[in-house]
């Protein structure tokens, strides 16, 4: 297991795609000490900026990088891992686990925005809050998260799964408006509120809300009333409400949301 | 052989001693190379790079001491896009569709383009003026204006873009054929191209018109394309080209949809082999994402409507209009497929490569860093058969490809890449390697005499990749595929001298005023906007 401990508060947006277990594997601490990364503008190797503790164990255990401390400023933390464990013990940064390919990260406190946003494979689990587009796509693409799992305890942000199209991601808390936009296939299971407007402009898919929502989108039209919902294999218990769209975009995705938590969407029933 | 260079022109001998000697011995050593349609800067480019943040994340070039930063990767920026070329060994990139409202950014963006010569082509077929002088017959009124526009935007030639279609859209229709009549001004697109053409040849303008036909990319347009040719035959002088056809594989679809959708390769071949007065360049597909971007605003809107992507649709107030979506070609499509047939088709049924260019339309059939794919698919069956045998099955079966055992050869490529375009644009210092040419040349790291093109078609795609030297202006630029050297290229620019001052009337003056955002004093550009000026004199017939 390595284990990095800030050297101090970074007050500049570090880059540090090369903290991953991938990059890590097989390098002495002499090697990972002088692999580089930016600091605002600044080069910096990860010596400058981290404490390195580096403990051997079996040769056939995975490679765990355990970061102790905040580094909420610190960006790209995992990206592009395919194998491993990734331990944040404090806040994480924007971008964690961008376009990943496998392994675990698992983090204690909060994740900043754009958490797993294109990412193939592996899981992510944040047991505090998560920023805005999380499992979503870059700028200006289509291509959102395309596998794996995104668990977050806490509460979401805006537009969560944007452009998602394979996979799972689990909200335990609350999330912010436009859940699942432009959303093509996969998953979204929201335990808590949604501020609204989830599912525009979706394709396919599903998202399931359990809590209270304000209003559904007009252009989704109502269409039956489910007893429970499966997710992931998993049955939840309802009732729920049914809507598919989003119908502005020809969309045929399902938006399940709970009945007994929402009894203004009760005027819905008539057009069933 | 040795070629001596002196104050950037290529002269008969220079003193040895004193020259830096550069050694190409065992390379092969051609001029400097010519593109003849290429979209690299204006306003609808660069809201193309607005419209496409995922397309520059993946292709990224950090500063080096000599080069700035910059992006790529279909529509990279502006200095990346001078560099590429310079690796590649070109050195004339021609910038065609210029809206005339939007030359001041066009040759802003063309200044900040380094390493190469260039030049603009404004939009012309759906201007309003145009349009009214052809309608009431004053040729020589319409040529005196047209004038008056090349100096004004600084324009190199007459681009016509869907004649007639482009003033239609903006009233959400379009032309169908030659003889459609333009709404509310009563003249056709057969009379634009033939005015416009006539124009041409009043103003002794180097390069011929520079047609983008109708119904581009609809299945049967090729018969479009054949008329268009058809339309100017009479016009053109013996042995002189009167017509150039641009991106000609948009316009060679046969079928009736896109199901039937098959080459017209074969007819569009069949005459310009037998004619005289057309050139073309090829507008090659290559199957990567790419950004589509033309003055044709409902090609582009049908383009939209199609993959239902993101998309920019513009009208560029009386003079043209704009329209940008990404694309991306698939090998297993059978359209994109036989696009890319239609294509290496044209290119290798005409026989005579004078008549027919390199170009892949950049960005619309795919970026131009694919050109050295595009030569060792011309110079080797093997490389062709490699491609083909990876396309949509549909598309392999109609696809005359297999059918054509024509490889090019070195000297076929050398006119097919830089002389021929050269010709074509009227540019005589460029082109070739003669006394007095402007010392543009490159030189590619392999022995035309040692390396069988038809074989080693990786060793050809390499060299042609990264060029050994890139000599611009005299000065060695590229080493090695690496920039050594950062220049300014020249902005070509047409002086038509009339026979009389070009006046400009008070009525030009008043629509000015009642019909465009910009005031008359402030349309025309000075010559000391660019930076580095070089307008070519021609003595007009009006």
């Amino acid at each position: 297991m390595i284990t990095l401990y800030p050297k101090r508060f970074f007050k500049f947006p570090v880059g540090a795609e090369y903290i991953s277990p991938d990059v890590f594997a097989e390098k002495s601490t002499k090697e990972i000490a002088t692999l580089q990364l930016w600091e605002g503008n600044r080069r910096r190797t990860i010596s400058d900026l981290f404490k390195i503790k580096h403990e051997t164990g079996s040769p056939s255990d995975e490679v765990t990088i355990r970061i102790c401390g905040d580094v909420s400023k610190v960006r790209k933390i995992g990206a592009k891992m395919s194998m491993g464990n990734i331990i944040v013990e404090g806040d994480a940064g924007m971008h964690l686990g961008e376009e990943m390919n496998g392994g675990v990260i698992t983090v204690t406190g909060n994740a900043d925005s754009w958490t797993g946003s294109m990412m193939k494979k592996g899981t992510i689990e944040i047991k505090g809050n998560a920023g805005d587009y999380i499992g979503a796509s870059y700028r200006g693409s289509t291509q959102g998260m395309n596998g794996g799992k995104i668990v977050i305890h806490g509460n979401a942000g805006y537009e969560v799964g944007c452009f998602m199209r394979k996979g799972l991601i689990k909200v335990h808390g609350n999330v912010g408006r436009f859940a699942g936009i432009h959303m093509r296939n996969g998953t979204i299971f929201i335990q808590g509120n949604s501020e609204g407007r989830a599912g525009a402009q979706m394709i396919n898919g599903k998202i399931v809300v359990c809590g209270y929502i304000l209003s559904i989108l007009p252009t989704f039209t109502i269409d039956d009333i489910r007893p429970k919902v499966k997710v992931n294999g998993e049955k939840v218990e309802g009732p729920f409400y049914r809507f598919i769209g989003d119908l502005a975009d020809e969309g045929k995705g399902k938006l399940f949301v709970s009945k007994n938590r929402n009894p203004h969407l009760s005027s819905y029933e008539e057009y069933l | 052989m040795d070629i001596a260079v002196k104050d950037g022109k290529i002269v008969e001998k220079v003193d040895e001693r004193k020259a830096e000697v550069v050694d190409a011995s065992g390379m092969i050593v051609m001029p400097g190379g010519v593109d003849i349609h290429c979209h690299i800067a204006g306003a609808e480019v660069n809201s193309g790079r607005l419209l496409r943040p995922e397309d520059h994340v993946k292709d990224v070039e950090v500063k080096t001491a000599l080069t700035r930063s910059g992006v790529g990767y279909s529509i990279p920026s502006t200095f990346t896009t001078g560099y590429r070329y310079s690796r590649m060994g070109y050195t004339t990139v021609m910038n065609p569709s210029m809206p005339p409202l939007e030359a001041r950014h066009t040759h802003e963006e063309l200044d900040d383009t380094p390493m190469v010569d260039k030049a603009s082509y404004p939009l012309l077929g759906d201007w309003w003026f145009v349009l009214e002088h052809l309608r009431d017959g004053l040729l020589e009124e319409c040529a005196a204006h047209v004038a008056w526009m090349m100096k004004a935007t600084k324009g190199y030639a007459i681009k016509i873009v869907n004649p007639g279609g482009l003033e239609a859209w903006g009233f959400g229709r379009n032309v169908k054929n030659l003889d459609d009549p333009v709404p509310h001004f009563n003249i056709t697109p057969k009379e634009i191209l033939r005015g416009l053409c006539k124009v041409n040849k009043l103003l002794n303008m180097p390069h011929t018109i520079h047609v983008h036909t109708n119904n581009l990319g609809k299945p049967g347009n090729y018969i479009t394309a054949l008329e268009t040719m058809k339309c100017v035959e009479d016009l053109a002088e013996e042995g002189r080209p009167a017509i150039h056809i641009t991106h000609c594989q948009f316009s060679a679809f046969k079928g009736s949809d896109w199901q039937s959708m098959s080459s017209g390769a074969e007819e569009i071949a069949k005459y310009v082999n037998h004619h005289n007065h057309v050139t073309l360049d090829m507008g090659q597909v290559i199957f990567t994402d790419t950004t589509t971007m033309t003055a044709d605003g409902p090609f582009q809107y049908g383009l939209y409507e199609l993959t239902g992507n993101k998309w920019v649709n513009h009208d560029v107030e009386t003079e043209t209009s704009a329209g940008i979506v990404p694309f991306r070609y698939k090998r297993k499509s059978a359209v994109h497929a036989t696009q890319w047939s239609i294509g290496l088709e044209l290119a290798l049924l005409i026989k005579d490569p004078w008549k027919i260019y390199m170009t892949t339309d950049h960005p619309n059939g795919g970026p131009f860093t694919a050109y050295p794919n595009i030569i060792t698919w011309l110079m080797s069956r093997a490389a062709r058969k490699k491609t083909m045998s990876k396309i949509s099955r549909r598309a392999r079966r109609k696809s005359l490809l297999p059918s054509i055992d024509r490889e090019l050869s070195f000297y076929e490529t050398a006119i097919f890449t830089r002389a021929g375009q050269a010709k074509a644009l009227g540019l005589t210092e460029k082109g070739h390697l003669g006394i007095g040419a402007d010392a543009d040349v490159a030189v590619y790291n392999v022995n035309p005499e040692l390396v069988d093109s038809s074989k080693r078609y990786k060793t050809i795609r390499r060299a042609f990749k990264r060029a050994a030297y890139t000599i611009k202006g005299g000065e060695i630029v590229v080493k090695d595929g690496q920039i050594v050297r950062s220049v300014f290229g020249k902005t070509f620019w047409v002086d038509v001298k009339t026979s009389l001052p070009i006046e400009v009337n008070d009525d030009l003056k008043r629509k000015f005023r009642e019909y465009w955002t910009v005031e008359y004093e402030n349309y025309p550009i000075p010559d000391s906007f660019l930076h580095v000026p070089a307008p070519i004199s021609v003595k007009a017939e009006v």
